[in-house]
Order: C-alpha cells, then structure tokens, then sequence
C-alpha cells in the first residue's frame, strides 16, 4: 500500500490576531502549524499503516523552504518520506493552479515512490478555508474522489470511507486509487514518539522545482496562471458571547430559554 | 533561560510541553485533591517513549543523554512533578537492573516497561530511612529460591508498578532482588496522603514468605547497597532538575501576576521590595538549574556524581523552598487559597528535602568527600 498525504503549513489561526486599524492580519510572531485538517489525513493514513504494516507514507507539501518544518512534523507523527515543491514560478498561484503544480508533482512523485494507492488531503486549509485544493487534484488526474472524509479503510482494492454528511454520515466504498479529503473526526492526531521527532528533524527533505516536472505547463501556474482574482478582503463579524441558562431542573432551565427567546421576538 | 538548547532539544522540549499541557495539565488540581493519577493520564507519555528517554536503544529506550532528558524533566515538572516522578522512577528502576543485573533480567525488565508499565524501587522502611544498612527485610535461601519477608514503606509506584527492585538482608550482607507484581505473598499495604508531590503514588510493599528463584537476584549479593547507592545518585540528580520545574513554575506564575495585581495604583511589580523577591526567585531558579545541568553532563561523561550529586540536591531543593513559599507571598491572600496553582507548588516542594536522602545525610556525603579530597 502506497499513500500520498498533501499537507499545508499554515498560521495557527488560534493564535492570530486583526490589527483593529488596517483590517489585516497581524501575522508577526503567529506560529505555522501543520493545517489541522492535513493533521487528521495524516493520522488516517497512519491507522491504515497500523492495520497494513507493509504501507508506506509519502507527505508532499507546496510552499516555500519553510513549509519543510510541516512535513518534518508529519515525518515525525507517521509518514516515512516528505518532498516540497517549490518555486518561484510558483508563487501567488490560486487553488487551480496549485493543485495543477501538486498533481504535476505527484507524477514526478510517483516515479520515485512507485503508483499510490491512495491520496489523501485535508478537507481545506485554515488560512482560505476553500476546500478546493483537494477535490481539482483528483479532476487533474483523473481519479474518482470521496471528500469530507471521518475514517477510511482498505478492503481488497477499494477503499472504504466513513463520510461526513449533514444529518450524520455515510459509508462510500471507490475503487483505488482514489483520492480522500478528511474532516475532523472524533479523535486527534496520535503524539510522536521521541525517537521519530529526533529522526524527522534529521530527515533528508528533497525539494523539487519546476525543472524537476518536465511536463509542467508553466502557463498554468502562479500568480499569470491563476484566474481567481482577489477583489476585497473582510474582517469577520466578531462573534458575540453566548448566554449560559441554567435553572434548577431541566424544565426550569427550558422556562427561562422560551422567556428569553419570546422575550427577544424570535418566537 | 540560562542553558544554550540545540535546535533538537528545543523541538523535543516544545513537543512534550504541548502534550502535557493539553493532556495533563487540566487535570492536574482534581488529582491533588483526590491523592491519585489514573493511568490514562500516562497514556501519551507512554506512547512518546517518556518513560525509555535515557534507556538505550538495544533496550528499546531513546537513547537520550541525561543532559536532554533533564531538560524534557523539568518541563513536565512545570506541570506536575509528582506525575514526572512517576516516570524518573520507573527509567531509574530500569536503569538500575541495566547496570547491576544480567542481559537477560535487563531485557525482561525493559521489555515489561517498554509496554506501558510503571516500576518501583523500593528501600525505605520504617526503621531504615538514611540508615539504610539497618534494613529488616529478609531474604532466606530456600533451594533454589529465596523467601521474602517483610515491610517497605514510602515506595514511590508502590501500587501502580508492575516489577519492583526491592532490598532485603540476606546472609552476605543487602541484596536487590527483582520482584513481579502478583507474586503471592507480595501485597501493597497502606496509600500514604501526603501533604503534597499528590500525583506520585506511595505505598507500603508487604512480603509475607515471598518466594521468588535465586536468578531473581539483581547483582553480587551482598552488594545490594552500593547498587542502591548507584540508582541514588542518578534519582537525586533527576529529582533535582523536577525541583528547577517546580520552581520555574513558581516564578512564572509570580512574575505574571506580579505584572496584574495593582495596589496603590500601579501593578505590584513595580514595588522594589517586591522587584526583590522575583529577582531572588530568579537567581535561585537560574543558579539551580545550571547546577542541574552540570550535573547531568557530568553523568553524560560516566561521572557517578557522588559529591556532585549531593551539592545539586542540597542546593536546588533548599532553594525550592524559598522560591515556591516566595511565590506565595507575591500572590498575598490569594497564595494561600488552594484556587490558585502556587501553594501546591510550596507543597509539593517540602518532600524534596527529605526523599533520596535528606539534605542532612546529602551534606554528610559532601562532607566526608571533601575530607578525602584534602588529605
């Protein structure tokens, strides 16, 4: 079994704050973190591994050479090889264009790692929050795609993936390869162990250029490749606190919710 | 911070902060007040190799050096050092069977622990604290075997290991033997509700004609207290760089509060004769640590830090109780309310001057080196 897992450094959002005058980011200080999301197809990736010992784990990110402390941190949790695509040419690309550049890449991947089964992503980045990204790499190479992925496992030469869906979940069964988008499930990212995080900081990292992907079409990458045109940006409307209402008893508390809410004209 | 980090010891630093701080940390006031540590709480620890750091790889340990494992230590510590003990204690149990006993008890040792499973080293009973030659316990030769009986008191994991390095009298003089949990006869007495360190389990062992086979024997018998003292000095040395965690911690959640608390119009901070206290919490915290460090690069260099070992211990957990009883006095009123984290930090800090030697029998060791140094 063979598994690509792409995987985005991203500001920790958590930790970010909006400069009240500009309207910007203040991105000064804000730690990168693996994109949470990337983080959970990780970790599924890994549980497959745990029940199919002979799999092999490649993470392949986009970004510039700090990007490899991302892929370090996923080498560390359970991927065995990283690889960064990075070029200049690259740079200011859109959703469109950079999955062209990944999947481009994961050609050039494949023949180094050999055919993968799987590919998995996580379901969007923290940062743009498109949820784009994933879904073009499998329309670039034509695979068939399951997206908002909880668990996957491997059955004989399907896959078998726990899909989320608004009233609860579903289970899709697809052909490999495949390419998998994870959402969060009901559990975290398993912790490194001491001898994988010393290893992963040691790890040979190759990146590759656009001189390393013969059959790039350059025209279709960075920012000239990238039909998305940024016309504004928007601060989110800052979140009020919610109201806590707690009575003595159950039906006590759902007294005063239908007080308040009659109160407030919503019912 | 006073130490230069390589970049690895800082990723590894940054890595179990992260865990202990969400898998822990929360948790950490209800187990002080329950007395006890359920062991899920060590499941990430286990499942990061915390409890192998410094346990070489052929073992199935990381392999660290001291000076690192110290630093990842203290780090834990910051959060609770009676949970970090019951680690140190388990990677010093093992480290002794590696050292005094033979491949083969030293890989079923490491192998049971390598599994997620806490160990005990126990010494101490009720006559025999810092007099240790004048234990009770005995074991008598039976055939191929030997018969266990008697009792330990204050063993650290008492109840939650499940292989002991346990001491006894036998007719060579104090012997290590290598006890498993469930042997029949071996029971675990009273849970001890101590003041502070509430993480940390400790117990009474109970032996009552224990048999367990001669190949049991961890070392020469006879030899049993100079493998104890061995195992001591690398514990006193660890319980050392837990005292600098403790401290730091103190200091940490002085110098913040310091900064908030406003009397007279102005955050406390700006109060020499409060300036004063955080700069000797600081100095204390500073100096303690390099000594720590020191130490353990010392021991990285096959140093068994007799002298060394014992000025550390001395220093840093004098040092401990001014910083965490000095803590409580920046916060006032608030200190001494169990709703804020310091007076546990001053609670959990006396122990360190009686455990692994008391600071008494620490000076009489520096003592009596210092008299054979200067013949």
């Amino acid at each position: 079994m063979n598994i690509l897992v792409c995987v985005k450094q991203v500001p920790d959002t958590t930790e970010i704050k909006i400069d009240p005058v500009t309207n910007t980011l203040i991105r000064k200080g804000v730690p990168s973190i693996v994109n949470p999301f990337d983080g959970y197809a990780v970790e599924a990736a890994a549980r497959i591994k745990d029940r199919h010992p002979d799999t092999k784990i490649v993470v392949l990110s986009m970004g510039p050479d700090q990007a490899k402390a991302a892929l370090r941190d996923c080498l560390a949790i359970a991927a065995d090889k990283a690889y960064l695509v990075s070029d200049r040419a690259f740079g200011g690309s859109d959703t469109l264009a950079t999955s062209y550049i990944i999947s481009e890449t994961i050609k050039k991947v494949e023949a180094l790692e050999g055919k993968f089964d799987l590919i998995f992503c996580g379901k969007q980045a923290i940062d743009g929050d498109t949820a784009q990204v994933g879904p073009e790499i499998a329309e670039h190479l034509d695979l068939p795609q399951v997206t908002y992925g909880l668990e996957a496992q491997v059955n004989g030469s399907q896959v078998q993936v726990k899909k989320e869906v608004e009233d609860g979940f579903e289970i899709l069964a697809a052909q490999m390869p495949c390419l998998v988008t994870f959402t969060k499930p009901a559990w975290e990212p398993r912790y490194s162990t001491i001898k994988r995080r010393l290893a992963a900081n040691h790890a040979d990292i190759p990146t590759l250029t656009a001189a390393d992907l013969p059959s790039i079409d350059l025209t279709r990458a960075g920012l000239k490749g990238s039909p998305t045109k940024v016309k504004g940006t928007f601060v989110p409307q800052k979140k009020t606190g919610g109201q806590m209402i707690q009575g003595d008893t159950s039906a006590d508390s759902a007294k005063k919710l239908f007080a308040a809410l009659n109160g407030a004209g919503v019912i | 911070m006073s130490l230069i980090y390589t970049e690895d010891q800082l990723s590894l630093i940054k890595m179990v902060h992260d865990m202990i701080e969400k898998e822990v940390k929360p948790y950490v006031a209800e187990c002080d007040r329950k007395g006890e540590c359920p062991d899920e709480l060590f499941k990430p620890a286990f499942d990061m190799g915390l409890h192998m750091l410094e346990i070489p790889e052929e073992y199935g340990g990381a392999g660290m050096d001291y000076e690192t494992t110290a630093m990842i230590f203290e780090e834990i510590a910051k959060v609770d050092a009676g949970y970090a003990d019951t680690l140190v204690t388990t990677f010093v149990a093992l480290r002794n069977v590696i050292l005094a006993g033979t491949p083969e008890q030293a890989r079923y040792f490491a192998d049971t622990i390598n599994q997620g499973k806490f160990a005990c080293f126990a010494i101490t009973e009720p006559g025999a604290g810092s007099d240790a030659g004048a234990l009770r316990a005995t074991a008598v030769a039976d055939g191929d075997d030997y018969i266990l009986n008697g009792v330990k008191v204050f063993a650290t994991n008492g109840a939650c290991a499940s292989l002991y390095v346990v001491f006894f009298k036998t007719e060579e003089g104090v012997t290590a033997f290598m006890v498993d949990r469930g042997t029949p006869g071996f029971t675990i007495g009273a849970h001890e509700d101590k003041m502070g360190f509430r993480l940390s389990n400790t117990t009474e062992l109970i032996f009552d004609n224990v048999r367990v086979p001669a190949a049991n024997i961890i070392g020469e018998k006879g030899k049993g207290l100079k493998i104890a003292l061995n195992s001591l000095n690398l514990s006193r040395a660890f319980i050392s760089t837990l005292g600098v965690g403790i401290m730091q911690r103190a200091l940490d959640e002085a110098v913040a509060y310091a900064k908030v608390r406003e009397q007279f119009g102005k955050p406390i901070i700006k109060f020499e004769m409060v300036q004063g206290i955080l700069a000797d919490m600081a100095i204390k915290v500073e100096a303690s640590r390099c000594l720590v460090n020191n130490t353990m690069k010392l021991m990285d260099h096959g140093s068994l830090v007799r002298k060394e070992g014992s000025i550390c211990k001395t220093f840093v957990t004098d040092c401990m109780q001014e910083v965490t009883s000095d803590a409580v006095q920046i916060f006032g009123g608030y200190g001494y309310s169990r709703e804020y984290p310091v007076e546990k930090l001053m609670r959990d800090s006396k122990v360190f001057q009686i455990f692994e030697g008391t600071n008494q029998i620490q000076r009489q060791t520096i003592a009596k080196c210092l008299e054979k140094e200067y013949k």
